[in-house]
């Protein structure tokens, strides 16, 4: 079967774009998660929209599962392709149009997020979302996963700027979803495709809302004795109406993480927790903000404040931040890092009650996140040769997912559901509400050909009864999701 | 049948929650979730036509129907949480009394539809029909984090949650945003709130359409940083004269220098309007849809507004105007033909302009529709959602144009 189907592929893409070697595959076998591989069945790689078509068409004619991949830099293995066909999309990587004068960019999928920054730059715009991977993941990646980033908390997220897509569902049909011009022709159906993590189809063309860059730009770092107080100060930021364009913690673990690095970035060690703050805006309202947020800072028990607003000076202000992944993953063999958001008002005892986690399974945690949001990033770094170790930083995981749950936080705030999170949605959904999001899967993939196995444990996928139906009009908790 | 409805509902709600309204139709008010899904279940079961009522000041309550369902009793702010800045509340709250009590508490929803005060937090989220704060603080979907809503079939349903950044499961809320009921009835939301600003300041300006559109223009490429830049038509009696105006929010000193630097060099002359006469102006440009029976709005991008001003100029007389001129929309309210509504429906699709009819008669509603002509593979997408979340359909939803849906 495999031969044949490598065959069909090969006259849609060219052989070379075919990979079915064990050492071919290897490479995809996992995405940014260390916990979890899978290897495909191959790898096909389409160089053109049309070619993306045909293959969709094909696998949906020979009723082959598939899975869609941007780069690879996903971390919730959202792009693991168990005994399926797995799409690569980076040679799609135009930039079809870019209208300053409107605002609007349309991108094939495999553009690299920071591209599309860096073609805009010359007519004062950019492309705001700004995943820390941004330097290689994909827009097509990031409107499977509604990818977010540092500055999503002044200007939103993926979703918030994805106007139109031009997609192509699981039995090779077309839709146009949005419009450039922001109103949509119907419902929602980008806000709902958006997110939906590679099940309901490929984007072919996203066409996303540019946004002009502020003339200015300051970036605060404040050093706090404790979590505690630099969470108080995060408050009280938000609190005086103030909407930083980003507003980062790191706790003392990922500080001297960073500072043992070669990316060193000259943050004092001794430290409960460092912050920065980016504000951005008109040149006089930037001032106004900066100085306010100074007086904020020094309230809440900041020891040191400083303060750049040269391009240089700010990016040796955000260096560690910016690489503080990278430090930590030179702790050890391997990085897991997680993601969950809890309100903003329960960052420190969540925080304190992830240490005690960390301690109680004894595995090394450090939490680098997007405090005004509450986005959550705690960072695990540890060895999965080692199968033990392997199972308490599972066991630890789920704890913390807990306690975010516990707190009325989610599971995941900028990485998806995935492989990594699908057994943790009943955390927070219940069945009827699991059972409801399957059935609208079906909408756009009948066959179940997409993605197969992600996002929603399958076992919440029946067909409803309508004695399921009558026993959720009992209250929704009713709804059983056993058998 | 009517009777037989009636008799039925009273049994399942109890007496004082099921009424009639003035043409006899039962009607339900249920006070949570859970009746709201016992009397969808029951219609779905019944093949019953449910009409989904807010507080009754936006959309005509006239769909026909075996019975109506409002919202009214939903009537509870759950929860403000001034900290996280985010509420959750139920969905017959009206959007007056929130704003007081969000207000109190040193926060906002800076969302500011037409219609009166007590329009439903329900309606808005069912209608997505922002007002001009959409320029700077973007459309309702944007703020709406998390919904609970019950299908045709009686399903209590949850999507999304109250934290302000969540990917988990597919995106129901946004689903409901928009969709004017045709995927469930939306009974509790969770929002998005922001803290008041320290200062707010509005600027007026009065003169010829054109220049105001050039004006706002000119602000948009100097890179215009502001709550809302709304064009208001000229009101009753008013003269030829139309109005742009500016609302600027922040600290003071920013909005100080927003405001000397948005004025400068402006070729209209600019008012600074008072506290009251600001309130008045926006209340103006909220109530005066209200004066006709018809109201739709157009996604315009700002070099194709002038045009599209001349079209409905043209094509439906004259007509209640507001236009966000910066991020692109045209609300335009009045008394259409169905012929002239559907020519320009026509009209825009030619320049990629989608029209979304947000009130109206139901004959005009079911004629239209209150979205036109699908693109490309969206209407079979459509038929399987709401197949999926209102099988056999139980609401009275004119989605699309010449259906009646049930």
């Amino acid at each position: 079967m495999s031969d044949r189907l490598r065959d069909q592929l090969a006259a849609v893409v060219g052989s070379r774009w075919v990979r079915l070697r064990p050492a071919e595959l290897l490479t995809y076998e996992t995405d940014g998660l260390p916990t979890h591989s899978a290897r495909p069945r191959l790898v096909v790689l389409p160089g053109s929209r049309d070619e993306v078509i045909s293959v969709v068409r094909l696998l949906h004619r020979e009723k082959v599962t598939w899975v869609a991949r941007g780069a690879g830099t996903g971390l919730s293995g959202g792009a693991l392709a168990q005994d399926s066909v797995l799409i690569v999309l980076t040679r799609l990587h135009r930039i079809l149009s870019l209208d300053p004068a409107r605002r609007r960019a349309t991108v094939e999928p495999g553009v690299i997020n920071v591209r599309l920054s860096d073609a805009a730059q010359p007519f004062d715009l950019h492309y705001p979302p700004d995943p820390s991977s941004q330097t290689a993941c994909t827009i097509g990646g990031n409107v499977a996963e509604n990818a977010g980033g540092p500055h999503c908390l002044k200007y939103g997220v993926t979703t918030n700027h994805v106007v139109a897509l031009e997609v192509v569902l699981p039995d090779g049909s077309l839709a146009t979803l949005g419009s450039p011009h922001g109103e949509p022709w119907g419902p929602d159906l980008v806000g709902l495709f958006v997110g939906s993590e590679g099940m309901f189809g490929i984007a072919l063309a996203i066409t996303v809302r540019l946004e002009p860059i502020p003339p200015g730009i300051r970036t605060l770092l404040a050093d706090f004795a404790t979590i505690r107080s630099a969470s108080e100060a995060v408050s009280a930021i938000i609190a005086a109406g103030i909407v930083p364009a980003a507003l980062e913690m790191m706790d003392q673990a990922c500080i001297r993480a960073v500072e043992a690095s070669i990316y060193a970035a000259g943050y004092p060690v001794d430290a409960g927790a460092i912050l920065l703050v980016e504000l951005d805006g008109q040149v006089a309202e930037v001032a106004a903000e900066s100085a306010a947020v100074e007086s904020l800072l020094g309230r809440a028990g900041a020891r040191t404040i400083r303060s750049a607003s040269d391009p240089a000076e700010r990016a040796r202000l955000w260096q560690g931040r910016k690489k503080a992944f990278g430090a930590a993953g030179r702790i050890a063999p391997d990085l897991l890092v997680q993601d969950a958001v809890v309100p903003r008002s329960a960052l420190p005892d969540v925080l304190d009650r992830i240490g005690e986690i960390g301690r109680a399974h004894a595995i090394t945690i450090s939490n680098v996140f997007h405090a005004g949001d509450g986005n959550l990033h705690p960072n695990i770094s540890f060895d999965s040769r080692d199968a033990e170790l392997s199972e308490r930083v599972r066991k630890a995981s789920g704890e913390i997912m807990e306690v975010c749950v516990r707190a009325g936080g989610s599971i995941t705030g900028e990485h998806g559901v995935g492989s990594d999170k699908r057994d943790y949605m009943p955390l927070i959904f219940d069945a009827e509400t699991l059972n409801a999001m399957c059935r609208v899967r079906r909408a756009f993939d009948p066959d179940q050909l997409a993605n197969p196995g992600k996002v929603v444990p399958i076992r919440f996928c029946r067909e409803w009864s309508g004695a399921s139906r009558r026993r959720s009009i009992a209250g929704p908790a009713a709804a059983s999701d056993s058998s | 049948m009517t009777d037989a409805i009636y008799t039925r509902l009273r049994q399942a709600l109890g007496d004082s929650a099921v009424r009639r309204d003035g043409f006899g139709t039962p009607r339900a008010i249920p006070p949570s979730s859970e009746a709201v899904a016992e009397i969808c279940g029951l219609a779905h079961e019944q093949g019953w036509r449910v009409r989904v009522e807010g507080q009754g000041t936006w959309m005509p309550p006239d769909a026909p129907a075996d019975l109506a369902l409002s919202t009214e009793g939903l009537d509870r702010i759950s929860e403000i949480a001034p900290a996280d800045l985010v509420a959750t509340v139920e969905a017959g709250v009206g959007l007056g009394r929130l704003g007081i009590e969000l207000a109190r508490r040193g926060a906002w929803l800076p969302l500011d539809p037409p219609g009166l005060p007590r329009r439903s937090l329900g309606s808005l989220v069912a209608t997505g029909t922002a007002g001009p704060l959409r320029h700077g603080f973007g459309p309702v979907r944007d703020h709406i984090l998390g919904a609970t809503f019950v299908t045709g079939d009686g399903r209590v349903l949850t999507a999304g949650g109250k934290v302000v950044k969540n990917v988990a499961g597919y995106d129901l809320t946004r689903l409901q945003v928009g969709a004017f009921g045709a995927f469930g009835v939306v009974t509790r939301v969770h929002i998005r709130l922001r803290a008041l600003s320290a200062a707010r300041v509005m600027l007026m300006a009065i003169g010829p359409r054109d220049a105001l559109t050039r004006q706002a223009r000119s602000l948009m490429d100097g890179g215009l940083s502001a709550a809302a830049l709304e064009l208001r038509s000229p009101g009753p009696g008013g003269g030829p004269d139309w109005s742009l105006g500016l609302e600027l929010a922040g600290t003071e000193a920013g909005v100080e220098a927003e405001a000397a630097r948005s004025t400068s060099q402006s070729e209209v002359a600019w008012t600074r309007l008072d506290p009251d006469r600001a309130a008045r102006f926006r209340s103006e440009v909220a109530l005066a849809p209200l004066t006709a029976p018809t109201t739709f709005r157009i996604g315009v991008l700002p070099d194709g507004l002038d045009e599209m001003l001349d079209v409905l100029e043209g094509r439906l007389g004259p007509g209640v105007i507001s236009a966000g001129p910066g991020r692109g929309l045209v609300r335009w309210s009045g008394e259409p033909t169905f012929e002239a509504l559907r020519d320009l429906r026509g009209i825009a699709a030619e320049r990629e302009m989608p029209l979304t009819l947000e009130r109206g008669p139901w004959d005009l509603r079911q004629a239209i529709g209150h979205f036109g002509a699908y693109r490309e593979g969206v209407g079979p997408l459509v038929s399987r959602l709401r197949e999926t979340f209102d099988p056999d359909p139980t609401f009275a939803v004119a989605l699309g144009p010449g259906k009646t849906e049930p």
